[in-house]
């Protein structure tokens, strides 16, 4: 069920999630092609950042299965830590580390993780920072960036362990609306890039530009799925229309 | 008024009473030099080990904690420099002091510790881990350094407190400042070497107190 021939990267099976008595993820399925963009919507509480968090065990699902570029993300033996340098993950909060400058938020993975040095890893840092266009803030703190720089940065962190798929977790909702525009020009240049995608976002323009797939999700499961334009325009179930309707009041 | 200054501040007697003090004064650097870093060493595997969320884990930790918070130092110091040799573990008075000190004051930086991990967002350890960092680095690299920051303050008025407790190793014998000025009273038949041991106790830790201050203002200031 991927939007294109290609073969999955991200391949979730029946997800199931409880939080004690909650039953937050019913049995949801997942699969995204190789440099696919698929946008995640649904309402608060549906289980969107749930379902994220389990693809790179975040959270550990409660059952299902999780593979991502070929790796058993679920099995015990499989080393965690490595996996996860595969999978890049953006937060609403953009949690960028408040005592490291841009630079060395984006160089700590590379030195401590992928085990470079001080030098190779700067550089390289240096070079994912050019990719959000903040070289020139290499030194700057955090609290020194406006949330759109901050957010920018936090890609930059990500992007910089090559990873083969990037998760965003609404990624502009945090954001003064001035600032969204700058973050979601950068997610389109990484497309464009080729980079595999799933976003939780509201920005339904972003969606209906730069979105292979739109998934709606609702209370733990996936309602619908199709081309932005279908969704949109043309949803087959009453609850992604209502939901739909309200975003576009907004 | 003479003999105010006779009795309190006599150069004479100080110059007289002074080999003994600086014994004592050394030790009690030395005291220092050697318990402070016990301290925060067993307040971080302390505090580390407060973020297990494990049952087996966390309850013996807890009175792990309270029993050595709650045991007078002092009483703590005797039953080691005393007990453990009945169990044939003879550690000596440093040792003693050591060990005292590892479980008392580590209880303590400990939970200041834990105050100061708790207070940084969940987020920023999802951050880390998102990119790869094992649970031990997220604790050195992005945990502990914002930890500490935020409770400075706490952690220095402890370590003030910690210089200043060191002179309870004088009921197993250890020289330190006080113990050797008491001496020197006992000898000299004058108060002069009880002051210059405040005295040289204010010196030592007058740098701590401001470096506090100046801390606190700034977070009073951060707060407003
Ligand atoms: N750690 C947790 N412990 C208990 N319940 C949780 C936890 N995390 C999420 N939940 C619950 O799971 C449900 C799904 O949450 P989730 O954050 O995945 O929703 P969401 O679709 O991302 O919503 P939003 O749009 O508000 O971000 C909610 O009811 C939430 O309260
Ligand atoms: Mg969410």
């Amino acid at each position: 069920m991927t939007g294109s021939g290609r073969a999955p990267i991200v391949e979730a099976r029946a997800i199931h999630k409880h939080f004690g008595h909650l039953h937050v993820l019913k049995g949801v399925d997942l699969a995204v092609a190789e440099k696919e963009l698929v946008f995640l919507i649904g309402p608060s509480g549906s289980g969107k950042s749930t379902l994220l968090r389990c693809l790179n065990r975040l959270e550990d699902p409660s059952s299902g299965s999780v593979v991502v570029d070929g790796i058993d993300m679920l099995d015990p033996r499989t080393d965690i830590n490595k996996a996860r340098q595969r999978i890049g993950m953006v937060f609403q909060s953009f949690n960028l580390y408040p005592h490291m400058t841009a630079l060395g938020n984006v160089a700590l993975a590379l030195r401590k993780v992928q085990g470079m040095g001080r030098a190779e890893a700067e550089a390289k840092a240096r070079a994912a920072l050019d990719r959000v266009h903040l070289a020139d803030r290499a030194d700057h703190y955090p609290l020194q960036l406006s949330g759109g720089q901050q957010q920018r940065v936090a890609i930059a962190r990500a992007i910089a362990l090559e990873p083969r798929v990037m998760l965003f977790d609404e990624p502009t909702s945090a954001l003064d609306p001035e600032l969204v525009g700058g973050v979601l020009a950068v997610m389109r240049e990484l497309r464009e890039d080729g980079m595999t995608m799933v976003v939780v976002s509201h920005e339904m323009g972003f969606a209906k530009a730069a979105a292979d797939r739109v998934v709606f999700m609702s209370d733990g499961a996936i309602i619908e799925e199709g081309i932005p334009s279908e969704i949109f325009t043309n949803p087959s179930h009453e609850r992604t229309r209502a939901f739909i309707s309200q975003i576009e009041r907004h | 008024m003479d003999l105010f200054l006779e009795t309190f501040f006599s150069w004479q007697i100080i110059s007289e009473a002074w080999p003994i003090l600086w014994q004592g004064l050394q030790a009690t650097l030395m005291l220092s030099v050697l318990v402070v870093p016990l301290g925060v060493a067993g307040g971080i595997i302390l505090a580390t080990l407060s973020t297990v969320r494990n049952p087996w884990v966390k309850w013996p930790l807890r009175a792990w904690v309270d029993t050595f918070r709650a045991l007078p130092p002092l009483v703590l110091l005797v039953f080691i420099f005393a007990g453990l040799p009945f169990i044939g573990l003879d550690v000596g008075a440093w040792g003693a002091v050591a060990i005292g000190f590892f479980l008392n004051t580590g209880a303590y930086y400990g939970e200041i510790l834990r105050a100061g991990i708790e207070s940084v967002p969940r987020g920023q350890i999802e951050a880390a881990r998102s990119t790869g960092l094992t649970r031990g680095q997220t604790m050195a690299h992005v945990v502990l350094p914002q930890a500490v920051r935020n409770v400075l303050p706490d952690l220095i008025s402890n370590t003030l407190e910690v210089v200043k407790l060191t002179s309870i190793a004088s009921v197993v014998a250890l020289p330190e400042l006080l113990f050797q000025a008491r001496q020197a009273q006992s000898v000299t038949y004058n108060a002069t070497p009880i002051m210059a041991a405040a005295v040289a106790y204010f010196i030592l830790l007058w740098p701590l107190v401001r470096l506090l201050s100046r801390l606190e203002n700034r977070q009073l200031a951060g707060r407003r």
